[in-house]
């Protein structure tokens, strides 16, 4: 059967039929739908984990229980979970384990474009790339057969363009066959004591150089013979470009990235005049191949910022490009927190009252964004807490007022609870505003430790995010409705005169939540043309509702799209002349 | 890379059903008997931003974005994204064009203004242009937010495409409640065309 799928689809699908049990992750943008799209296989137990490495640490306790797990996982989530992947690469695996890592090259959605096949010759893991859909499904079945034979994880990379493209994809039937899981003592294997660890390292030398030997044969590593003019070494998305634009090049596509075939790019490179590689972000294969003394042409043609399309391929090539219209500038379209957005008037009061905000990764981080433009910094996930804690130690008492870090639930119950235990405990005076909408609302929305509700929709303990703020030594805790600006306001600048940590929970759904009841819909509002005086107070909102209609040059009046307006009642309260209000 | 390509560009605002119209389309071409790629960017792009999805089909298809230059057809959601896309577009691309202003919040806030003129722009480059009121055709055909189903059926007057397919791929992916109103609205849009 055919079927069209994202490459995210197909992983999910892939994984279905090479018998997994189990599947984590925590969601990121290009990798989310791999776990969404696993939860119609009703013999997986997919979850969502409260970060990265706890859903390694899963796969791993399930791998080790003799069952295959699925972890998925954004390029930068990998950074959170390389403390169990470098020791996992030791102890090996029971059950199969393929990580999937979504890698973003051109950070369509991501705070950098780190390359992560660096990561597997980093732990000593083989690691597969596929180029399409049909690759992502077929490549997640091999890389489980992979890790059993090898006795080690294996690491999938996708970029985004494999995330999130579709293609056609023909489904197969499950395996069957597979040992089922039952406890099994190894303690040598699976105890990393300097003393076990000593005997492991040995072995996963000696694995990389089987998986060397094991990549020549490997049918994934594709010889394609056309004209011998120019050889092009290439893998994942690239080499669909290179098909494009070099139709009658020579290819030598590599499915298996780490560790790289060299008996076979020797062979390879011996039978092409001219030898390019082609590969997105860091010249990785080409410095490998360089250092076992082949010549080869890469990074001096091809970018190593941002992702490839054929267009640059073509320019790196030195073809003819077709005729180009151009544009002038036009305004942008950046993305925008949505109409009725319980972040807003937060941002809306943390840029009035001028405080330096350290933020972090979400929807708030749109907080940046003019009109609002309340936030300074953003580093990673969690990072808004110790980034305040490090700030205050630098300034003086006046200034250290001024911090507030912006941080929301499911952030900062994936790495912000340490750094308030430290904030806490090292007594730095700054001021947390936890954003708590219920959800993890940039990825699209996923079920978190504080919304009450696993990936499988099952009911479960919702964390009492006051509680647990108070367990970690917060004594200034303030619960907050941020769609009272006027409260807001009071409660933010009470808090930042304080010189002792405090921390401030906004609670008000994200309007996107899909589940019936938690997000209720306001009455319309509306602007009274007689009453507004254009003085454009509510546009510093920046509400995708709120819509200035020009007089002229300078005048002009608000209006409201009655379509977007949730009714948050935000603008009313910032509207000095009683010009907005519900619709009658 | 064997025998022809056809590259479509389908360009919009968050939120207009542009990702739904292209998995029709995909559906559509897969049904037909053709090897078909869709590439887009979701994530931020779901917060009001632009959205561009990019599909491709023919007898094997390569790379899974349209090549800068290349677009035969440009679907489009709203004037000023179609606009801002043509330098993607092969000389002598067919366009339809949703007549359909959406302010950028540069614009809603007063900052800028929205570009005057795009229609007569997008027409002297591209004289094979259909403009059409997508929200007024989606309207009569019984709801608003089928506008996305009324573009399909003008872009399926471009294609050379057996009507069944079309009509098969919208009984597939919309709710089934829905599947009489987009059939209805996929007409609308394949005679206004």
């Amino acid at each position: 059967m055919k079927e069209i799928l994202s490459g995210n689809e197909a992983i999910a699908r892939g994984a279905f039929e090479a018998g997994v049990r189990v599947a984590s992750a925590y969601p990121g943008t290009p990798s989310t739908e791999i776990l969404e799209n696993i939860v119609q296989y009703k013999n997986i137990d997919a979850s969502w984990a409260p970060n990265e490495k706890v859903a390694l640490e899963v796969g791993i306790g399930a791998s080790f229980g003799g069952g295959r797990a699925l972890v998925t996982m954004k390029h930068v989530g990998v950074n959170v979970a390389a403390d169990p992947l470098f020791t996992f690469s030791y102890t090996g695996v029971n059950g199969g384990l393929v990580l999937v890592s979504a890698d973003d090259p051109e950070m369509h959605s991501s705070q950098n474009e780190q390359d992560n096949r660096n990561y597997a010759r980093f732990a000593k893991v083989p690691m597969l790339e596929p180029s399409d859909s049909q690759e992502c499904k077929d490549f997640t079945r091999l890389a489980f057969d992979i890790s059993e034979q090898f006795d080690t994880p294996v690491m999938l990379r996708t970029t985004t363009r494999t995330s999130h493209g579709k293609s056609i994809v023909t489904l197969e039937e499950p395996v069957t066959g597979l040992p089922i899981p039952k406890l099994t003592r190894n303690a040598a294997k699976f105890v990393m004591l300097p003393g076990n660890a000593k005997v492991r390292h040995p072995f996963i030398e000696e694995r990389t150089l089987k998986l060397k030997e094991y990549g020549k044969n490997l049918p994934i590593n594709r010889v394609e013979i056309r004209d011998t003019a120019i050889g092009v070494i290439t893998s994942g998305v690239p080499y669909q470009y290179v098909r494009e634009v070099l139709p009658e090049a020579s290819v030598l596509k590599l499915g298996m990235v780490y560790p790289l075939p060299d008996q076979l790019i020797r062979e390879f490179a011996a039978k092409v005049d001219k030898l390019y590689v082609v590969e997105e972000l860091d010249p990785f294969m080409e410095e490998q191949i360089k250092a076992i003394g082949i010549t080869v042409l890469g990074k001096e043609i091809i970018p190593v910022c941002g992702e490839l399309t054929p267009g640059i391929l073509r320019k790196a090539f030195n073809l003819p490009e077709p005729e180009k219209n151009t544009v002038e500038k036009l305004p942008g379209r950046p993305p925008n927190m949505c109409p009725g957005c319980p972040h807003r008037g937060v941002f809306y009061t943390l840029n009035q009252l001028k405080a330096y905000v350290t933020g972090d990764i979400g929807c708030y981080t749109l907080g940046f964004l003019p009109p609002l433009s309340a936030m300074d910094t953003c580093v990673c996930m969690g990072a808004s807490i110790g980034n305040a804690t490090g700030i205050t130690k630098v300034l003086s008492p006046e200034e250290q007022k001024k911090i507030v870090a912006v941080i929301g639930d499911s952030t900062f119950l994936h790495s912000g609870i340490t750094g308030l235990l430290d904030m806490v405990y090292n007594k730095a005076p700054a001021t947390v505003i936890i954003l708590d909408n219920r959800i993890t609302a940039m990825t699209g929305r996923q079920e978190n430790p504080a919304s009450g509700y696993t990936l499988m929709g099952e009911e479960t303990f919702q964390v009492d995010l006051p509680q647990l703020v108070s367990a970690l030594g917060v004594k200034n805790i303030r619960i907050l409705d941020p769609l009272d600006l006027a409260e807001t306001k009071k409660v933010l600048q009470e808090e930042m005169d304080r010189a002792e940590p405090s921390v401030i929970i906004t609670q008000r759904p994200c309007v996107l939540i899909k589940r019936e009841g938690v997000f209720k819909r306001g009455n319309t509002f509306e602007v009274d043309l007689e009453l507004c005086t254009g003085c454009r107070a509510c546009l510093k909102l920046g509400c995708p509702a709120i819509i200035w209609q020009a007089e002229g040059e300078k005048k002009g009046k608000a209006t409201i799209d009655p379509q977007l307006c949730t009714g948050c009642t935000i603008c009313e309260q910032v509207c000095k002349f009683n010009a907005i209000g519900a619709k009658k | 890379m064997s025998g022809k390509i056809t590259n479509i560009l389908m360009v919009g605002v968050g939120g207009q059903g542009t990702l739904l119209a292209s998995e029709i389309l995909s559906e559509v071409l897969k049904e037909a008997g053709f090897d078909v790629k869709k590439s887009e960017i979701h994530g931020m792009s779901q917060r009001g931003g632009s959205v561009v999805s990019h599909v491709r089909f023919g007898n094997e298809v390569n790379s899974p974005i349209i090549p800068e230059g290349e677009a035969d057809i440009l679907l489009g959601f709203e004037l000023l994204e179609s606009y801002r896309y043509l330098p993607l577009l092969k000389k002598g691309c067919k366009l339809v064009v949703n007549d359909l202003k959406i302010n950028p919040s540069i614009v809603s806030t007063g900052g800028e203004a929205y570009p005057e003129g795009l229609e007569e722009k997008i027409r002297q480059r591209f004289p094979d242009c259909i403009l059409l009121d997508g929200l007024k055709l989606a309207t009569s055909a019984g709801n608003a937010k089928t506008a996305n189903t009324v573009l399909i059926g003008a872009l399926s007057k471009r294609l050379d495409i057996d009507e069944k397919y079309w009509l098969a791929a919208i009984g597939k992916m919309v709710p089934p409640k829905a599947v009489e109103i987009n059939r209805k609205a996929f007409y609308l849009g394949r005679e206004a065309a």
